[in-house]
């Protein structure tokens, strides 16, 4: 019997008479590549690059969040699906819920970030003598971002706490997910905090109980069976 | 204009776990059987690759094998005072997409209910007297028992292939098994896994507590296995992305690995994918199912006719299209009347944080698998002696921590800075010395007369249906339960030797962005008598005889166990009444 997979025809894709396997077919991920910037203007690049390097200070241990790409990311994630919320139920009426309800606002990643990181570096001038966040020492820095964090330092027409949890996990997931994606330049967090990657196969390792792994740390496109 | 199409003996609208199973029993009753499948086809080589399935990003945290709520979402509130809300990104559960549905993602955690479970009012009510109960809480019996479902369980993990240790052999207790399970007609088609170290340590200090620590039964592999199908499964590589993940390695049960590869090879079988069920049709009297009519991905309707429909959806959507095709009367939580909607459960999900000491400790905790674990049963279900204790129910506690995923998995102890330099130090200090199962308290969750599904009077979907609106909120006897078994769990964390054990129990309200499991239960349950209930014992609707309804919607009320073994089990057991019942004299199985 003839195997089938017509997609686009007139019932849609029909699956029959055998597995609809082609060989080399693949949906590897995007990788974030090249260099400057997809979504931030050059201002505000800069000042998500200081931001995240507070965020995930340089020191012995790794990197900083700056070196590791973490605003490369970031931007990345911006400019792509995730910054337009694609996927996301984005139907209205939108109306403020309980906290229990989850996020109900009609603004998007992007336009968040677009929207937050004017109001924060407005409410650094303001309150550091007219300088930019870029300006600012790193003590003044960590004060600004405890401000949004703790509610104390108060954004323009934007919750600033709320911008501050956006950065935030998105600078962490920037810093522990595959570097494929931008973030976590030559797996530092990983090797930081022992993760020997995606290696697929532990079997040699299940019961070695009490013994660290000394496996190479492997990513994605760092992998023997990564081809692209 | 919608098109008819050429009339099939049946019509399965879902092609997961159920569809899959009640394709293939049809199919090989001879029956001409079409599966019509939201969701793209999905496999296993292209789909989630070896060399690139390990992403926690793009799978775990940004849901890419998953339903969008851009196509359908719900909506939620804790109680008919509020307003609800669509839920617009998941949160609290996650709902399967596509060709093996939520049999591709899952950890493959492959439980039995207790005997106990399914005649559960009565069994309470026999053991702690009629005013034991809230009055606002409505469980009730199942109306198939345990005995009634062994053989079927059996099936299930026979396809499945999976590996565990049979704690019941025909009535006798097998040591290193759990000893509270019914009774099995034979072992575990493979032996357990192997375990890591902090599983193994939970067993020991279990033990000491004088507790019976037994192997999780998992849909992972221990070994290679070819089922009675003639699919072979490889073995689980302890990888540690298999919940949220397709397994790349073909060592997980899902109908990719254990089903789809024959059934698609029948020339009786076809399946249509991207394609959604708009509703399931009726004659004029409304008391037959004609077929359905459903949309594909061009936009173009069809109306599918058949003899024989069988819902084979997720809860939810099972649920939605009862509601939106006038199947049964919708429930009313003031009168309690109507049955579709009625008794919407979850689950009680809880646990406690093991901080231990890294120079002593290392627990590799992404060398692991999905259903990895060890666990104990003498707190589930009515295994206890809850009459001193003002609650009902209960959970397996364990180890089960299934990965070591850097994004979700990075504990801090509480205190800890959520961002500088002690962040990045109490990560690294915690990452591999830390205890972190995120349902290490996996405990049941009981129907009330106010936890139900309608549909919302606001909130559309693509095609401009009503969402279906949640109305949920935890009770307080989950909310004792959930604090009672959380305080034991944290004991044996630190019999373990913990230097810090962080307890989370559940705390109400009902949290919308908080993973509970994706184990939706009810809205279109089984029972005895249809002043109780939407289906009969074999998951046949009352009011529609040629209309099946399998999967969780038919659960009562939640048990303390991941819902999947038994909602296979269900499966086989309706395929067989179909066969050797309903297809020599369709109409209904059970009379009113």
């Amino acid at each position: 019997m003839a195997l089938a997979l017509s997609a686009g025809a007139a019932r849609g894709a029909i699956v029959k008479g055998g597995l609809p396997w082609k060989p080399g077919a693949a949906d590897p991920p995007t990788a974030a590549v090249g260099e400057g910037w997809r979504y931030f203007t050059p201002q505000e690049g800069a000042l998500v690059e200081a931001f995240v390097d507070r965020l995930i200070p340089p020191d012995q241990l790794s990197p900083g969040g700056k070196d590791c790409g973490c605003a490369i990311f970031i931007d990345r994630q911006l400019a792509g699906p995730q910054g337009r919320f694609e996927g996301y139920y984005m139907s209205g009426p939108f109306q403020k819920g309980t906290k229990q309800q989850g996020p109900q606002s009609p603004m998007t990643p992007a336009q968040h970030y677009r929207k937050g990181l004017a109001a924060f570096d407005a409410a650094c001038r303001s309150k550091f003598s007219g300088k930019s966040f870029t300006q600012l020492s790193g003590d003044e820095k960590d004060q600004a971002i405890k401000g949004i964090e703790d509610g104390s330092l108060k954004l323009e027409n934007l919750d600033g706490q709320d911008f501050f949890k956006l950065i935030l996990k998105d600078t962490q997931n920037g810093f522990l997910a595959d570097p494929i994606y931008g973030g976590n330049k030559d797996m530092a967090s990983w090797k930081m905090i022992g993760f020997p990657g995606t290696h697929y196969d532990y079997r040699d390792w299940i019961d070695r109980h009490n013994q660290r792994v000394t496996l190479p740390t492997v990513a994605i496109n760092t992998h023997p069976n990564w081809t692209s | 204009m919608t098109q008819k199409l050429p009339h099939k003996d049946a019509v399965i609208i879902g092609l997961g776990w159920t569809g899959s199973i009640l394709a293939h029993e049809l199919t090989d009753a001879g029956l001409d059987v079409v599966a019509i499948e939201r969701g793209p086809w999905r496999d296993t080589g292209t789909d989630f690759s070896i060399a690139y399935a390990q992403d926690e990003l793009r799978y775990r945290i940004q849901h890419e094998l998953f339903l969008r709520p851009a196509q359908i979402t719900v909506t939620f509130r804790n109680n008919a005072r509020q307003t609800a809300l669509p839920v617009r990104t998941w949160g609290a559960f996650m709902l399967g997409n596509g060709a093996g549905g939520a049999g591709v993602h899952w950890n493959a955690e492959t439980w039995r209910f207790l005997p106990t479970d399914f005649v559960l009012r009565t069994h309470l009510t026999q053991r702690y007297g009629a005013n034991s109960l809230p009055s606002d809480m409505t469980i009730q019996d199942w109306g198939v028992t345990y005995d009634e479902l062994e053989p079927h369980y059996d099936a299930f993990e026979y396809l499945c292939g999976t590996s565990g240790q049979a704690g019941n052999l025909k009535g006798t207790i097998q040591q290193g098994g759990n000893p509270f399970e019914g009774p099995r007609s034979r072992p575990y088609p493979t032996p357990p896994l192997k375990q890591g170290y902090g599983h193994a340590l939970f067993a020991e200090a279990a033990v000491q507590l004088g507790y019976k620590p037994f192997p999780q039964p998992a849909g992972n592999l221990s070994q290679p296995y070819t089922n009675p199908l003639g699919v072979t499964l490889g073995q689980c590589t302890y990888c540690g992305y298999c919940e949220w993940f397709g397994c790349a390695n073909y060592s997980k049960s899902s109908p990719q690995t254990t089903i789809l590869p024959v059934l698609v090879r029948k020339s009786n079988f076809e399946a249509r994918t991207e394609c959604e069920v708009t509703r399931v049709n009726l004659d004029n009297t409304g008391k037959r199912a004609t077929g359905v009519t459903y949309v594909n991905a061009a936009g173009g309707e069809f109306e599918q006719p058949a003899d024989l429909v069988i819902l084979c959806g997720f809860q939810l959507f099972n649920v939605q299209l009862l509601l939106l095709s006038g199947i049964g009367q919708k429930y009313d939580p003031n009168s309690r009347q109507g049955q579709i909607g009625r008794n919407f459960t979850h689950q009680t999900l809880s646990t406690a944080l093991g901080f231990f000491d890294k120079d002593k400790y290392n627990f590799n905790p992404f060398v692991s698998a999905g259903a990895i674990g060890m666990c104990i049963d003498e707190f589930n279900g009515d295994n206890f002696d809850h009459g001193p204790l003002g609650f009902v129910g209960g959970g397996y506690l364990g180890q089960v921590q299934t990965n070591g995923r850097p994004i979700e998995t990075t504990a801090v102890p509480p205190g800890t800075p959520a961002w500088g330099a002690k962040w990045k130090q109490a990560l690294r200090d915690n990452y591999l010395s830390t205890i972190n199962a995120g349902g290490g308290v996996h405990a049941s969750f009981y129907a009330y007369r106010d936890v139900y599904m309608d549909l919302d009077p606001t909130y559309k979907d693509r095609f401009g249906r009503p969402l279906v609106r949640l109305t949920i909120d935890f009770h307080d006897n989950e909310l004792k339960m959930s604090a009672w078994l959380t305080d034991k769990y944290a004991e044996i964390m630190t019999r373990m030797g913990a230097k810090q054990v962080v307890k989370h129990p559940r705390k109400g309200p009902y949290d919308v962005t908080q993973y509970q499991t994706s184990h939706l239960c009810g809205g279109a349950i089984m029972g005895d008598n249809p002043g109780n209930s939407a289906l009969n014992k074999y998951l046949q609707s009352w009011d529609v005889p040629n209309l099946f309804v399998q999967g969780a919607s038919a659960f009562p009320q939640n048990a303390g166990y991941n819902p999947t073994g038994t909602v296979g089990a269900l499966a086989f057991w309706s395929a067989a009444a179909i066969r050797s019942q309903y297809l020599k004299n369709p109409g209904p199985l059970v009379h009113a």
